[in-house]
């Protein structure tokens, strides 16, 4: 059954990101993504980590793709029309250069002698709000403080860069 | 049973998918789309590592990685919106104000 499941899902977030990169349309891309995003949490929730997969539905699929619409809207943009048609020798180096990390990631992947263990057995009580909390707010405190000074200096920034009205080029 | 292999040799697929779309595609936005996935994929090996080890402090690494995900997010989204206000474009091959 989970290995099914797991077949499912891994078909899902390879043919969505798939979509993404090869689609014309930008709101077409947007919307792979949020399956793709969703496809990665069920992934998380095989792995037994129900928190991170709640998150990641609320942060990426929820927050992140609303804001790449929200974008992609204010933008109006149209379709690419050449996305693949004409045939150039950099999307060719460039696909090669793609293949060429996969190649090196599978060998790094299949050279690796080390026997891996089945799944610990503590594994069921890791993944729980209760557990990363308790790491959270002890050993990773300072961490976690910071990440707050971190996403208000993005949005302060975003807001700074998306209002300034820059002088063009020629002035 | 599904052993951790298969969860790492998903994530590297998944990584290079990304990778070839931040090298082909010319719109600004589709290329911060494949970030994300690549971004997705190091933090499914993160998760499957965890898991395997019986370990939480991958999954807290994760956390992490979401929150510098949405902070770069919000500032890349931003600077697409800035650059489209000036050129009207967000094709990367038309933007060519800080190349020499």
């Amino acid at each position: 059954m989970i290995t099914y499941l797991f077949l499912f899902f891994a078909l899902l977030a390879l043919g969505t990101a798939i979509l993404v990169v090869t689609n014309k349309s930008t709101v077409n891309s947007a919307l792979a993504l949020v399956f793709h995003m969703l496809s990665i949490a069920g992934l998380y929730l095989l792995l037994r980590a129900q928190f991170l997969a709640v998150v990641q539905v609320l942060v990426y699929a929820g927050a992140i793709v609303v804001l790449f619409l929200f974008v992609i809207m204010l933008l109006n943009l149209e379709k690419e029309e050449n996305l693949f048609a004409e045939f150039s020798f950099k999307h060719a180096a460039a696909f090669f250069a793609g293949i060429a990390v996969l190649a090196q990631l599978l060998y790094a992947l299949g050279s690796w002698t080390g026997v891996l263990p089945e799944f610990a057995d503590q594994m069921i009580a890791i993944g729980t709000v209760e557990a990363i909390g308790d790491e959270l707010f002890t050993t990773y405190l300072l961490p976690f403080e910071v990440t707050a000074i971190l996403l208000t200096a993005a949005v302060v920034g975003a807001l700074m860069i998306a209002q300034r009205k820059l002088k063009s080029r020629d002035q | 049973m599904i052993i951790t292999s298969w969860y790492l040799a998903l994530s590297a697929v998944l990584f290079s998918i990304g990778v070839i779309g931040v090298l082909t595609r010319k719109n600004a936005i589709v290329i911060l789309m494949s970030v994300e996935i690549m971004l997705n994929a190091v933090n499914l090996t993160l998760v499957s590592f965890s898991a395997e080890m019986g370990d939480v402090h991958g999954q807290i690494i994760v956390f992490f990685s979401l929150c510098v995900a949405a902070a770069e997010v919000a500032v890349g989204l931003a600077i697409i919106i800035a650059i489209y206000r000036n050129n009207l474009t967000v094709d990367i091959s038309k933007i060519n104000l800080l190349r020499w």
